[in-house]
C-alpha cells in the first residue's frame, strides 16, 4: 500500500505494509534515524514523535494510521545546522548525556511548550513521565525545558499585543 | 523487525462488519496493546488486522438521555480534556490521568481497554462501579451488554468475533459519588497492583448513610470484580470509623489475589483494605 503524509514539512510517500511501525518507516524507509528505538513497547518514550501535534510513541503506531497526517521528528526541531531554543537549552544545562533518550525528551518537551501553558516543575515532570533517561539525568532535563519555556514566554511577551 | 500482518482500513462500520463476517481479524484502535504483540514476544502475533481507527461512528463524547456516552475510540487524552466528563464524571478524567503518560493517553482508547480485558485494565472497575452498558454491534445489529456481564473469564469478553465494541454508556444518577484509586509502582507508566472504584448515593451531610454502594476492583482476581460482601457492610451505613474498619477487614477476606511479577497476594490484600479505609475516612472527614 502507498501511504502519504508530511514529515517535518516535506510531503513523503512510502510503499510499505500497513502494519509497519511508524518508527521503522522513519528509520528504515526514510533514513530519519534521529528517532531512537528503546524498548519497542511504549515504556521508554525514546521513539516519541509528534503526530498531528500529539506526542506518541512511534513504536506503537502502524503506518496505515499515519496516512494523511503531519509528523514531526527531532530532525524537524532545528535543522541540520541549527538548533532550536529547546535543543540549545538542553546543551546549556547539560540535559543531554548518553543521548538515547534525548530525541524523545526533546519531543515531549516540545509538545509541552507548544501548548503555551504555564510550566512548573510538576507540569514538566508530568510531560516527560513517559520518557525514561537511563543516565537518570532528569534534573538537568527538567531545567532545560524550564529554561526554554521561560525564554519563549519572554519573547512572546516582547511582541505587541494582538 | 516485528511481523507485519496484512491490515485493512475500512472507512465505514458497514464495511467493517462485512470484513469481520468473512474472516478472522484482530481489530486495532490506538495500537498500544496490539503493536506490542506484533513483535511476537508475547505469543503468536495476529494473522490479520482490522484497523478501526478511521471509523468516525466510534468517536465522540456526548450526553444521551441521562447517560454519558463515550465512543469506543475515545482516548484518555480526550477524556481528560472533555468538559462533559469533567462536569458529570470527574472520576473518569482522574482515572485517565493515571494511565501511562502523554504518549499512551494520546492513543489508548477506553474501548481498547475494555476489549483487551486485562484483569489490570485501569478503567474497568469504574465501568463496573457505575453500572456502565457496553454497546456492541455486528452485521445483525446492536446489543447492550452490562459491564457486570462483559468480562466472563480471564481475558475474555462477551463480544463475538464478528462484533465490534461501539460505545460505552454510563448512566448518570443524581446524588451519586464516585471515587477512584490506582496503586502502581510509580505514578506514570505503571500497570496497577490494585485499582479500585467506589460509587454510592448519599445526601450531602458527612454522616448521611450510603445507599446503592458499588465497590469494584482490578488486579485482584482473574477479571475485574465487584466486592458484594464489602458493599453489604457499607450499605445503609455512614462513613464513620467503625464502618471503615469493618469494610476494610471484610474486603481483605473477600478478595483472593495472586502473587505475580507486579505484586504479592498479601500486599494486594493489605493495600486494597487500606485504600478503601482511606476513601471512607476522607468522606467521613474524621
Amino acid at each position: 500500500m502507498t501511504y502519504r503524509f508530511v514529515v517535518n514539512g516535506d510531503p513523503v510517500e512510502v510503499d510499505v505494509p500497513g502494519m509497519r511501525r511508524l518508527l521503522d518507516v522513519l528509520r528504515e524507509d526514510l533514513a530519519l534515524t534521529g528517532t531512537k528505538e528503546g524498548c519497542g513497547e511504549g515504556e521508554c518514550g525514546a521513539c516519541s514523535v509528534l503526530l498531528d501535534g500529539a506526542l506518541v510513541d512511534a513504536c506503537l503506531v502502524p503506518i496505515c494510521q499515519v496516512d494523511g497526517t503531519i509528523v514531526r521528528t527531532v530532525e524537524g526541531l532545528g535543522g541540520e545546522r541549527a538548533l532550536n531554543d529547546l535543543q540549545a537549552a538542553f546543551l546549556e544545562t547539560g540535559g543531554a548525556q548518553c543521548g538515547i533518550c534525548t530525541p524523545g525528551m526533546l519531543m515531549a518537551g516540545e509538545a509541552l511548550l507548544a501548548t503555551g501553558a504555564a510550566t512548573n516543575d510538576a507540569t514538566i515532570r508530568e510531560a516527560i513521565a513517559g520518557n525514561l533517561c537511563r543516565c537518570t539525568g532528569y534534573t538537568k532535563i527538567v531545567e532545560a525545558i524550564a529554561l526554554a519555556a521561560g525564554r519563549r514566554r519572554a519573547s512572546a511577551g516582547d511582541e505587541p499585543p494582538a | 523487525m516485528p511481523v507485519e500482518p496484512p491490515v485493512v482500513s475500512p472507512r465505514t462500520l458497514v464495511e467493517a462488519y462485512s470484513l469481520l463476517a468473512a474472516d478472522d481479524y484482530r481489530p486495532v484502535a490506538g495500537g498500544t496493546d496490539l503493536l506490542v504483540e506484533i513483535t511476537g514476544e508475547l505469543g503468536e502475533p495476529p494473522e490479520r488486522v482490522l484497523d478501526i481507527w478511521h471509523l468516525d461512528e466510534l468517536r465522540g463524547i456526548r450526553m444521551e438521555s441521562n447517560a454519558l456516552v463515550l465512543g469506543a475510540l475515545t482516548t484518555y487524552a480526550e477524556m481528560r480534556r472533555s468538559p462533559l466528563v469533567a462536569e458529570f464524571l470527574p472520576a473518569f478524567a482522574e482515572a485517565a490521568a493515571t494511565i501511562g503518560a502523554a504518549q499512551i493517553q494520546n492513543r489508548a482508547t477506553i474501548g481498547g481497554n475494555a476489549i483487551h480485558a486485562s484483569p489490570a485494565g485501569d478503567m474497568l472497575p469504574l465501568l463496573l462501579a457505575c453500572d456502565a452498558q457496553l454497546v456492541v454491534g455486528g452485521a445483525q445489529g446492536e446489543r447492550w451488554v452490562a459491564a457486570r456481564d462483559f468480562w466472563p473469564a480471564y481475558r475474555r469478553t462477551a463480544l463475538a468475533p464478528t462484533e465490534l465494541l461501539l460505545r460505552i454508556c454510563i448512566p448518570l444518577a443524581t446524588g451519586r459519588h464516585v471515587r477512584y484509586r490506582k496503586v502502581g509502582g510509580r505514578r506514570a507508566q505503571a500497570i496497577s497492583k490494585v485499582v479500585m472504584a467506589l460509587a454510592w448515593q448519599a445526601d450531602d451531610a458527612v454522616d448521611a448513610p450510603w445507599r446503592d454502594v458499588h465497590l469494584a476492583l482490578g488486579s485482584v482476581a482473574a477479571t475485574p470484580i465487584r466486592a458484594p460482601r464489602t458493599e453489604a457492610v457499607l450499605e445503609g451505613s455512614a462513613p464513620d470509623e467503625p464502618t471503615a474498619d469493618r469494610a476494610a477487614s471484610t474486603l481483605a477476606s473477600e478478595i483472593n489475589p495472586i502473587d505475580d511479577v507486579r505484586s504479592s497476594a498479601d500486599y494486594r490484600r493489605a493495600v486494597a483494605a487500606r485504600v478503601l479505609h482511606r476513601l471512607i475516612r476522607e468522606q467521613g472527614g474524621w
